[in-house]
């Protein structure tokens, strides 16, 4: 089974939420090592996961001043 | 609940309520009435979810409630009503490809401590739809479960993933565009 970018965006988002089954890893993996673009966006949706856990949310709001 | 967990609790919902309603003495106020929703309602927590998934729930309809209120939508279909569907699939080409290649982004660990960066991707979650944006911050800002988020949201669990897709493309167009983009100085 060949992926298509569109795809394989779909099952590195879903892999951030479920197990995914083997076969799925495993295109996954054979799509993401030839694919420059998939590569880039794998790394950019984990450090999403990260950086939105970084939003001072709870302090500020943006165009206000602090409290 | 003791009080360290309460104000745990307490502190994740804020995060959730700012991310979605822009003033923040409303967030303010609608987290302390989910608070006290809880308090009063205590009896009724099932425990089949987590205490964090159930208050985000009370807020969430709270929320949902307020944004009503302010004339904004909020589809109750959230797969439906809302425009996320054509631009993702506006990001792709017919073949599957990408329309425009994901550039690098540089250095993306040290952006983490960037105070204009988290602003501008701030921007961009409060850019999300409605419905699409709760589905995102019950995940990654309350740690839902996505099994806890599909039965809050009542949608089957493979919509709830459409979803957490598409508010995680949208975020990373957004960010290409407004931070790494070439148009930034």
């Amino acid at each position: 089974m060949m992926l298509s970018c569109k795809e394989a965006s779909r099952l590195m988002s879903e892999a951030l939420d479920r197990k995914l089954a083997v076969r799925e890893r495993i295109a996954l993996r054979m799509h993401v090592v030839i694919c420059a673009g998939c590569t880039r966006v794998e790394k950019q949706l984990a450090f999403l996961r990260q950086a939105v856990a970084e939003i001072p949310a709870a302090d500020r709001v943006p165009g206000e001043g602090t409290q | 609940m003791d009080p360290a967990e309460f104000e745990a609790h307490r502190t994740a919902l804020l995060r959730f309520a700012l991310l979605q309603v822009r003033d923040r003495d409303a967030a303010a106020d609608l987290v302390q009435e989910t608070m006290l929703a809880a308090l009063t309602a205590a009896d009724r927590f099932s425990g089949d979810s987590s205490v964090r998934t159930w208050l985000t729930g009370i807020l969430r309809h709270k929320i949902v409630d307020h944004i009503r209120k302010a004339g904004r939508e909020v589809s109750v279909d959230a797969l439906a009503g809302e425009d996320g569907a054509d631009i993702v699939d506006a990001m792709f080409r017919q073949d599957g490809h990408y329309v425009q290649m994901p550039s690098e982004w540089r250095d993306p660990g040290q952006l983490l401590s960037e105070r204009r960066f988290l602003e501008v991707l701030e921007l961009c979650v409060r850019g999300l739809p409605a419905a699409t944006a709760q589905a995102f911050l019950m995940r990654e800002v309350m740690g839902c479960e996505t099994g806890e988020i599909c039965k809050e949201l009542e949608i089957s669990a493979t919509n709830c993933w459409v979803l957490l897709h598409r508010a995680r493309m949208r975020l990373r167009a957004c960010l290409e565009e407004r931070w790494f983009g070439a148009g930034r100085k």
